[in-house]
């Protein structure tokens, strides 16, 4: 057992590092849940209206979006709509926890120095399995005692925390796994969170499609525990199972490479610069070009598979009178479903495209700190310039994203109605319109990265998950409408459908660029370091 | 003579940490020059106020007759810096990073660039993480030293190199100061600053405690005696200038200022002188002493 001689010390070291970090995740998902069920109580007090909204849920967008909807209750509905939410989230925080205490240590030499005491060759990775462990069992906890909290059932609302508790877990393993493969913790991120997007899309085509495709999805398995609609506990086997055979992948690597080694082996690279490379937008795209490749494959797909269910729903509005007979009432029709539908998916597309801006404008900040910069602003190049060159690869970034998943929307749904001409230029310009928006999540980062640079990372993710969370549950809270229109997003146009003003959208673009000037102005007048 | 680097009453607080407090600098054009002090001094601290890193909170520095913080992007195309902590971007290779700095400060000499390679037995293949300390350090040596500058200021840049390495650089900096170069260089390695220093400021606690040449520097400082005498020496602990003495009989250790050597040693051929040994300063000593000394 001296393999695992220090674990102790060492998880205690990950809480006290993480203290602030993980409480966040745990509070956000664990009460995320029980704010959504009183909401819902108060939206639809009663059977009746409980049984139209569930009606309309049959239709197979929505049911790609977050599952199919089990049972018509108070329950049921909660567990549909905040569970995909909660799913990712959950997976999310465990892999970032276990990569920053397992791959990130190491590649910064930190975990050398650790293991050179007396310390396990397995301490390091059991120590942040725990730690993650810890918070999905805290996680679980409080959204189950949240629920019972709100009137659920006991049954419903423990078999929903448990779920979301082991979709963290088994992505806790398969970033201990990810984080053996490679050598860096930037490329682990990027294997799990690959896995974590396949996972979505598989539920999302199984949900929609093929049946057996959601059972190769983690997030699949705890969908299928049904919350609240007659529990399933054997898909939960699956999860535990799913858990141990890869966290025997990932001692078994431990077990075998060198510290600091990945398994993948590492390439040499040129003897001398390619002739592009000399100047600092250069450099700036060579360094982001992996993450934007990665995004750029990612809402492709997302954006084929999203316009493709688009198709879909015409045919479902067709097969049921009931939702024909609503839509008709709210005075729409087919179309304005179908734009409606849309209109919500380009949104959210919008909110997932700030995620890449938030990164890509970071990388600023990341640079400096990581003692990179100095270098460079040691040669005649100016700080406004350098900084410049990270800013442009990340508002052209987005740029890029929303129209590659705009016009991949387009394809989708144009194939599917025969109208690839007419939709693609529709849907581009609802992607496209997400723009100023997102731009001013790489203001936020620009302005904090110049003015107050030690908090630029913590307060723009802060602020993009305000935007996620007012645009996810802030009208349902029923926030006034100030706090609702802090997000840049609750500016953006409705498209397509709804007609497009010009005033929102320069508002936030002028908005990015005073934001961007004030963090140009702080960082020249300020210290590095 | 102009000086390269002239800086005066420079300060600089970080929070409450004071880590400049009034430091004087001169180095001029076409020395070498030696930037001494213990850890935490203040040397890179220095050194990025003079890159225009930093903002002084009071005093002056001129570089190269410029102002490092306004002029910065004018003055960095005429100088090349190798950091003490040397950090590459993990999936850029050497090569990439030597050619990528060079080109940024206007462009760097291929043949050079080919020569420094072998001569520091660096693989330019490899990528940024997996280089060890020391070969970091020869990405950022060799980006500096293929440049056609006119100042070099290294930060401890042999902190990381085998004595081979740090031989070849040894020898890059007697041809660069041939040249006609100016290198400010920050360093521990007391043989290295000896060995190449024209002249050497120490500091301690953000503050200039000694500059000048290496003999007048040693000239403010001890020499030790050791003498077997013919009878046991009287009075010797109340000359001036005598120090650490320790008296067995006939034999006696001492240190004694440079200064009062002669009187001292005339005080000893008294009592009839068997054997005497002495034994000039040494660097070491010259630095221990300054750097452990309680500032008034």
């Amino acid at each position: 057992m001296t393999s695992f001689t220090g674990t102790g010390a060492l998880a205690r070291l990950a809480l006290r590092l993480d203290r602030v970090r993980l409480p966040a995740w745990v509070l956000v998902i664990g009460l995320t849940p029980a704010a959504t069920a009183a909401q819902y109580k108060k939206l639809y007090p009663d059977e009746h209206t409980i049984q139209q909204v569930a009606g309309v849920i049959t239709n197979p967008s929505l049911v790609a979006l977050n599952g199919p909807l089990f049972a018509p209750t108070l329950g049921g509905l909660t567990a549909w709509k905040i569970g995909m939410t909660e799913f990712v989230l959950a997976a999310l925080m465990s892999l970032l926890t276990v990569v920053r205490h397992t791959r990130a240590e190491e590649e910064t030499g930190r975990l050398e120095l650790v293991r050179a005491g007396v310390v396990g060759r397995y301490a390091p990775l059991t120590a942040a399995l725990l730690v993650t462990g810890l918070a999905n069992l805290a996680c679980a906890v409080l959204v189950a005692l949240g629920l019972v909290g709100t009137g659920l059932p006991v049954t419903g609302s423990v078999a929903f925390g448990v779920a979301v508790g082991l979709v963290g877990l088994v992505f806790a393993a398969v970033a201990a796994a990810a984080a053996q493969l490679t050598d860096s913790a930037r490329s682990a991120v990027a294997i799990a969170s690959a896995v974590l997007g396949a996972a979505y899309l598989l539920r999302a085509v199984g949900d929609t499609g093929p049946t057996w495709l959601t059972w190769l999805s983690p997030i699949g398995w705890a969908m299928r525990v049904r919350a609240f609609a007659g529990e399933r506990w054997w898909p939960l086997g699956v999860a535990v199972a799913g858990v141990a055979v890869l966290t025997v992948v990932a001692y078994t690597l431990v077990g075998r490479r060198d510290l600091g080694a990945g398994l993948l082996p590492q390439r040499h690279g040129p003897a001398q610069a390619s002739p592009g490379l000399r100047s600092p937008l250069a450099l700036a795209w060579r360094l982001h070009r992996g993450l934007l490749i990665g995004w750029l494959i990612g809402m492709a797909l997302s954006g084929a598979v999203l316009g493709g269910a688009a198709g879909a729903i015409g045919d479902a509005i067709g097969a049921n009178p009931q939702i024909t007979d609503l839509m008709a009432r709210l005075g729409g029709g087919r179309k304005a479903l179908v734009d409606a539908y849309l209109a919500a998916v380009f949104g959210i597309v919008g909110l997932v495209a700030a995620v890449y801006t938030v990164q890509a404008t970071l990388r600023l900040r990341a640079e400096e700190a990581g003692g990179r910069v100095e270098p460079l602003l040691a040669t005649p190049v100016g700080r406004i310039r350098w900084a410049a060159s990270h800013l442009v690869v990340a508002l052209l970034g987005t740029t890029v994203l929303l129209a590659v998943a705009g016009s991949a929307g387009g394809l989708g749904y144009g194939l599917q109605i025969h109208d690839v001409g007419g939709q693609t230029p529709r849907l581009l310009a609802a992607a496209l319109v997400q723009l100023p928006a997102a731009w001013v999540l790489a203001g936020l980062g620009a302005a904090l990265f110049g003015l107050a640079p030690r908090l630029a990372a913590g307060l723009t993710w802060a602020g993009l998950g305000a935007c996620l969370l007012l645009f996810e549950v802030g009208a349902m809270l029923g926030l006034s409408r100030w706090l609702v229109d802090a997000s840049p997003f609750a500016h953006v146009p409705k498209l397509p459908g709804a007609a497009v003003t010009a005033t929102p959208l320069l508002a936030l673009t002028a908005i990015t660029v005073a934001l961007i000037v004030a963090g140009l102005a702080g960082f020249r007048s300020r210290d590095l370091g | 003579m102009t000086n390269a680097i002239s800086v005066s009453g420079l300060c600089k607080s970080f929070g409450r940490t004071r880590a400049l407090d009034g430091l004087e600098l001169t180095v001029r054009t076409g020395e070498v020059h030696g930037f001494l002090g213990p850890n935490g001094a203040g040397k890179s601290t220095t050194i990025r106020v003079l890159l225009g890193l930093l903002r002084a909170d009071a005093g002056t520095a001129r570089l190269l007759d410029g102002d490092p913080w306004r002029d910065t992007a004018e003055l960095h195309r005429r100088l090349a810096y190798v950091p003490g902590d040397v950090t590459l971007w993990p999936n850029l290779s050497g090569g990439e990073v030597i050619d990528l700095l060079g080109r940024l400060r206007g462009g760097l000499d291929q043949k050079r660039r080919a020569s420094l390679l072998e001569r520091f037995d660096l693989d330019p293949t490899k990528k940024g993480r997996t280089y060890s300390k020391g070969n970091r350090q020869k990405v950022a040596l060799v980006a500096a030293l293929a440049s056609d500058v006119e100042l070099l200021i290294l930060d401890e840049p042999t902190s990381g190199l085998d004595p081979l390495m740090e031989a070849v650089f040894r020898e890059c900096i007697a041809e660069e100061r041939d040249n006609g170069r100016t290198v400010l260089l920050s360093s521990h390695i007391l043989a290295e600053v000896e060995a190449l220093c024209d002249r050497v400021s120490i500091i301690r606690a953000g503050r200039t405690v000694d500059t000048g040449t290496l003999s007048e520097l040693r000239h403010l400082t001890r020499t030790a005696i050791a003498a077997d005498l013919a009878q046991p020496p009287t009075g010797l602990a109340g000359l001036a200038g005598v120090h650490d003495l320790v008296a067995e009989d006939s034999r006696v250790r001492f240190t004694v200022d440079n200064e009062r050597l002669d009187a001292v040693l005339r005080h000893l051929t008294t009592f009839g002188v068997r054997s005497l040994t002495s034994q000039p300063p040494t660097l070491e000593e010259l630095f221990l002493r300054h750097y452990s000394e309680e500032l008034v």
